[in-house]
């Protein structure tokens, strides 16, 4: 698969968010405003990229040599915990700036399924460690996207009259299912 | 709350890791057998589905790998009767489906004439894509032989009726027939 | 004490169902419903995580320095669910086919670390116990209304059973992506009603 195939394919037709529902938690839970969104999107981006190399390390050199597939969720899942830590304490030593920035975000990653599931899907997958990465980053992007899209509707919304049965949960559902049904406009592309 | 000591945090988090690792390892080992077992009976009652002539032999326990027409390798699972062989099966793929990687096994005459198939695991959307399985599409398989020009979904210009909304997934399915018969008949002029 | 029991067993169900009022582990709801059957697999499955992660951590909860808590609440979540995959597979393994990634993700279903953190850590076994089979119940049911709405209105099915033939039309949206999404919100909305009434 060609580096570019792989990214209109994660970025528009299988957009990990509106086609394969990974990380829906962050993206109705923080989507209220495009400055956050863009903040988390940002830090998921930083973070996937760098647990995707990580995850693929410790994958095709420790435990599939060893035998040890039937152990990769509970590894990869502490290893993307701690990267987060690791991240978020070397970012507030280094880089005040950056650390305002996305330094709230970074603790809500650990339980973005978003991550760990693209995670495991790069190694079900057999992909290479460029692959990986590229697999990684596209489909972060693909998150950030979608967030930044939708929170931008939201911020619309909240200026909107809705119907009362609609208001909170209901509205933001509907107008995800309206987006998804953009993004499957795309689905052409890639067959 | 009291201030706990380095040595202590990495005590605890060393026994729960260890208690992990061993109730992991402990339910892995259990599970082995079963697993490997299902898998097995899997294949074996596909194998026996679509291969349409009598065999007494174990098919599956025969299997061998024989080379692609381009690259790669596909299982070949040969049927005989009183030793003499009668009809084979091939397990084949395709990467083109729309949950991405579609398997199956396909049964062949000696001849190279389908004797039918049956999907071993797809991501298909389920009452959709997943419909390829289904007699009305499948039964249009069994009892041609597959040229180049005509082996296609009748969108693009061949005889195959696809699925109602799921041509994607019907040129998967073609797909992957093509190539275990390619490998087939590569297979059986080198005989 | 026999009421706070009952309060403590409903509560999951309905005033504070994980998923149609509180919105947690919104992945696997939409992912895997697009049949009812599917929705129940996975809707046992993390119930069968929750009994298990709650209990434990309400057992070792004294145990544990608060500094490192959520690593091991983590590693004893993931434990837990990577048995739950091994025995699904080796026994049902037409329904881990059917759920594939969404399994190893119950690790980071937000409901399961939410009930170890805000219950179990500060409450006895067997009130843990309740909670999680309680909540546990609450989201299966809500998989398993979806995935009914999903595949009546998707595929003019239920639980499999086909009552519009090949040539009917369902509306095969609600058995794609965006789909799900508004058939959640209409569960929703619906179960909003009900509740207040």
């Amino acid at each position: 698969m060609s580096y570019l195939m792989i990214f209109i394919a994660a970025i528009f037709v299988n957009n990990i968010v509106l086609s394969q529902f990974l990380g829906i938690c962050p993206f109705l839970g923080v989507s209220k405003k495009i400055s956050t969104a863009l903040g988390m999107g940002c830090a998921v981006m930083f973070v996937m990229t760098l647990s995707g190399l990580v995850t693929h390390l410790i994958y095709f050199n420790l435990l599939q040599p060893n035998g040890l597939s039937f152990m990769t969720t509970v590894i990869f899942i502490l290893v993307i915990a701690s990267l987060v830590q690791m991240v978020e304490i070397i970012l507030h030593k280094t880089s005040p700036m950056l650390y305002q920035a996305l330094g709230i975000f970074l603790p809500l990653i650990t339980t973005n399924c978003a991550v760990l599931g693209i995670a495991i899907l790069a190694v079900q997958k057999n992909m290479g460690l460029m692959e990986t990465v590229c697999y990684n980053l596209a489909n972060a992007m693909g998150f950030t996207l979608a967030i930044v899209l939708f929170s931008s509707i939201r911020e619309r919304l909240a200026v909107s009259p809705i119907p009362k049965a609609l208001q909170g949960a209901p509205i933001a559902l509907i107008t995800a299912g309206l987006l998804s049904m953009a993004f499957m406009g795309f689905s052409g592309i890639s067959h | 709350m009291k201030t706990t000591s380095l040595t202590r945090l990495i005590l605890v988090m060393l026994v729960v890791a260890c208690g992990s690792a061993a109730l992991l390892g402990f339910v892995y080992e259990i599970t082995k057998a079963p697993i490997q077992k299902a898998n097995d009976e899997k294949e074996l009652a596909a194998i026996s589905g679509v291969i349409l002539e009598e065999f007494n032999n174990n098919p599956f326990k025969e299997r061998t790998l024989i080379p692609g027409k381009h690259k790669g390798q596909l299982t070949l699972y040969p049927a005989r009767k009183d030793g003499k062989i009668k009809a084979v099966a091939i397990k084949t793929s395709s990467d083109k489906a729309f949950g991405g990687k579609i398997e199956l096994i396909v049964g062949f005459f000696l001849d190279g004439t389908i004797s039918g198939y049956q999907i071993i695991s797809s991501k298909e959307t389920p009452g959709l894509g997943s419909k390829v399985s289904d007699a009305k599409f499948s039964e249009q398989f069994i009892g041609i032989r597959p040229k180049k020009k005509t082996f296609k979904v009748k969108q693009d210009g061949g005889e195959i009726d696809a699925v109602t909304a799921a041509t994607i997934s019907s040129r998967a399915v073609i797909d992957a027939i093509q190539k275990a018969y390619d490998a087939y008949h590569k297979f059986s002029t080198r005989m | 004490m026999k009421q706070t029991s009952y309060k403590n067993l409903t509560r999951g169900i309905i005033s504070e169902n994980p998923t149609l009022v509180m919105l947690l582990g919104m992945c696997p709801t939409l992912g895997v419903t697009t049949t009812a059957l599917n929705g129940l697999g996975m809707g046992l499955a993390t119930l069968f995580v929750l009994i298990l992660s709650n209990t434990a951590v309400s057992l070792v909860k004294n145990f544990i320095p608060a500094t490192i808590r959520i690593p091991c609440y983590i590693t004893i979540i993931a434990s837990f669910v990577t048995i739950v995959e091994l025995l699904m597979t080796a026994y049902f393994p037409s329904i881990h086919a059917a759920l594939g990634i969404y399994i190893p993700l119950i690790v980071v279903n937000c409901i399961i670390l939410g009930r170890a953190e805000a219950f179990a850590a500060h409450n006895n076994v067997f009130q843990s116990l309740l909670d999680a089979l309680g909540m546990g119940i609450g989201f299966t049911f809500a998989l398993v209304a979806l995935g009914l709405i999903r595949e009546i209105l998707g595929a003019g099915a239920a639980f499999g059973y086909q009552f519009i033939g090949e040539d009917g039309y369902p509306i095969l949206m609600f058995i794609m992506p965006p789909g799900a999404f508004l058939a959640l919100a209409g569960l929703i909305i619906l179960f909003n009603k009900l509740r207040r009434e």
